[in-house]
């Protein structure tokens, strides 16, 4: 059924906000970035401080019965969202950042030595490319990149190569947040098996997005961040196939996360607590699950097409603009956001920046700037970009009201 | 020889509060940008660059032997509204004695321009680092 957004966003007040003096209405589009909660999820959290909030695991009060049935309700909430097995697979973090360094630290240290290879892509985000920075400064590894076409699709004809017993892990995006496109993970990740290599996968921009199936893909670990799909702040999920958790060491030590501690030496929890140490963000979990149930009433398949359907109207809109340039794939390759850049007067280009700026002022929000991706823009030949992002609360009007605020753009930056 | 800190302030304001919207506002700061020369490509290095993440702007200074002595400044930005900003900046505070930056209050007069949130360090947009840049080469200068 396809989905209604103007019905959805009465469960979204802050998208009736009016901005600057002006009193001009929103029109959110930076969803790569952060995206708004619905009143339920918020509900939720409301619920759970003003009726049954206590520490988690600890306690054999009825309060803290109540928010550990509430906490591990979201942990089985997500096990079914991405089709996990086990709860024991789902670990709670920060968020995808925090999630990928658990990986780079606990399974990295363990596994990865000197001369070893870890396979990155161009289109990664800094937080799939720092933390395996750092884990081949300190073991000896190397880091390889998949390049990309200039459509930003990638490019695998050197992916024999790139790809070889000296694998140790690919670590790859599901979805750019830059240029949107959706990388080929069902021919990729056997490929990466099939050399012994494990897989990582950045779902940061995918699972809020489409239907996911962690055993579908069977990715060895899946990371991704529960403001990017309705969530609020402070929880983000590390997927990872349980035998790798089993074997791994501990992330971070301390409270939750061990059986016992003499003075000497701890033993660790077993899992999912092993990884989860010291108090949990337990309303934030809460909220993540609330928002599960919230998507789940609509569905991620709706969600998806919803999207695609704003995103061809965007380049269609978009692809008028003289001035105009979009990067990325076509539609048909990439997931909701657009990425593009502007030329004024004698074609030299309109700084992102100033472009955001302008767009700000007619109440169209965007990102400008090189959006945690700078081997990617350096490959593109851009200091940075703008970019506008979907989700199931924005409309066609708000796609119109973007190509408006474009032309502003070009019309304060083209006089004279 | 600089004109007074006060001419340049009175005729900056003058021309600000003509203003009716905020499309004049960044439509001046965008010609102001423009007049200002560009910096020559070999200065345009990291060593120059001041820190912002969204836009970059580089600085170079200069001292002037004199008594005291004379701080010249020479910015650039490759946005053009944060450049139209720097040529306000240039035109306050290059030129001036250590002692006369370090007791110009540029939020003051950016507030009174309506152009305060463009020096926020939260903007990321190198304006407020290259402030600050200058008052610590400035600091560095005075006795």
């Amino acid at each position: 059924m396809p989905l209604d957004p103007a019905a959805l966003r009465r469960d979204f007040p802050i998208l009736d906000i009016r901005l600057h003096e002006a009193g001009v209405p929103l029109v959110y589009l930076d969803n790569a970035a952060t995206t708004q909660s619905p009143k339920p999820v918020v509900d939720a959290m409301v619920k759970a401080y003003e009726g049954s909030y206590a520490n988690v695991h600890r306690g054999i009060h009825w309060l803290s019965d109540q928010a550990t049935i509430a906490y591990e309700g979201a942990r089985e909430k997500v096990r079914a969202f991405i089709g996990a097995e086990s709860t024991d697979e789902i670990i709670f973090t920060r968020g995808t950042t925090e999630a990928i360094n658990l990986v780079a630290r606990s399974w990295g240290d363990a596994n990865v030595k000197a001369g070893d290879e870890i396979l990155l892509t161009l289109l990664e985000h800094h937080s799939n490319i720092v933390p395996w920075q750092q884990l081949a400064a300190r073991t000896g590894a190397l880091l390889k990149y998949i390049p990309i076409h200039d459509d930003g699709t990638l490019d695998l004809s050197t992916l024999d190569q790139l790809l070889t017993a000296r694998t140790k892990l690919l670590a790859i995006t599901a979805v750019s947040n830059v240029l949107g496109t959706i990388t080929p993970l069902a021919e990729l990740i056997p490929k990466a098996h099939a050399v012994g290599a494990k897989v990582l996968i950045d779902a940061a921009q995918s699972v809020p997005h489409a239907v996911t199936d962690v055993r579908k893909w069977d990715a060895d670990f899946v990371a991704f961040s529960g403001h990017k799909m309705l969530a609020g702040s402070g929880i983000g999920v590390l997927y990872g196939k349980r035998a790798l958790l089993e074997a791994m060491p501990p992330f971070q030590g301390g409270g939750s996360m061990i059986h016992r501690v003499e003075l000497e030496r701890f033993t660790p929890a077993e899992l999912p607590a092993k990884f989860e140490a010291g108090t949990p963000a337990i309303v934030p979990a809460i909220a993540l699950g609330a928002a599960i149930d919230y998507l789940g009433v609509i569905g991620m398949e709706a969600i998806g097409e919803h999207e695609h359907r704003l995103t061809r109207e965007a380049h269609q809109v978009l692809g008028r603009i003289a001035g105009l340039k979009i990067h990325g794939p076509s539609p048909e390759k990439k997931a909701g956001i657009v990425n593009f850049s502007l030329y004024g007067a004698n074609g030299r280009e309109i700084h992102p920046q100033d472009a955001a700026q302008v767009l700000d002022r007619g109440g169209v929000a965007v990102r400008a700037g090189h959006h945690c991706a700078m081997p990617l823009h350096e490959r593109l030949g851009l200091s940075a970009s703008t970019r506008a992002s979907f989700y199931l609360y924005n409309t066609s009007e708000e796609v119109e009201r973007l190509a408006v605020g474009l032309e502003k753009v070009l019309h304060v930056f083209r006089r004279g | 020889m600089p004109r007074a800190l006060s001419d340049t302030l009175e005729e900056l304001f003058e021309t600000f509060d003509q203003m009716h919207d905020w499309e004049e506002r960044y439509e001046y700061l965008i010609d102001l940008g423009d007049k200002l020369p560009d910096m020559p490509a070999e200065e345009k290095v990291e060593k120059n660059r001041v820190q912002g993440c969204q836009s970059n702007v580089w600085l170079v200074a200069r001292t002037r032997e004199a008594t005291p002595p004379v701080l010249d400044f020479e910015a650039d930005s490759d946005a053009q509204i944060v450049k139209g900003l720097v040529a306000i900046l240039l035109q306050m505070l290059s030129g001036r004695t250590p002692e006369e930056i370090l007791s110009f209050d540029i939020g003051h007069v950016f507030t009174r321009l309506g152009l305060k949130q463009h020096l926020s360090p939260l903007r990321s947009n190198g304006l407020h680092s290259m402030v600050k840049r200058i008052k610590m080469l400035a600091a560095g200068q005075s006795a």
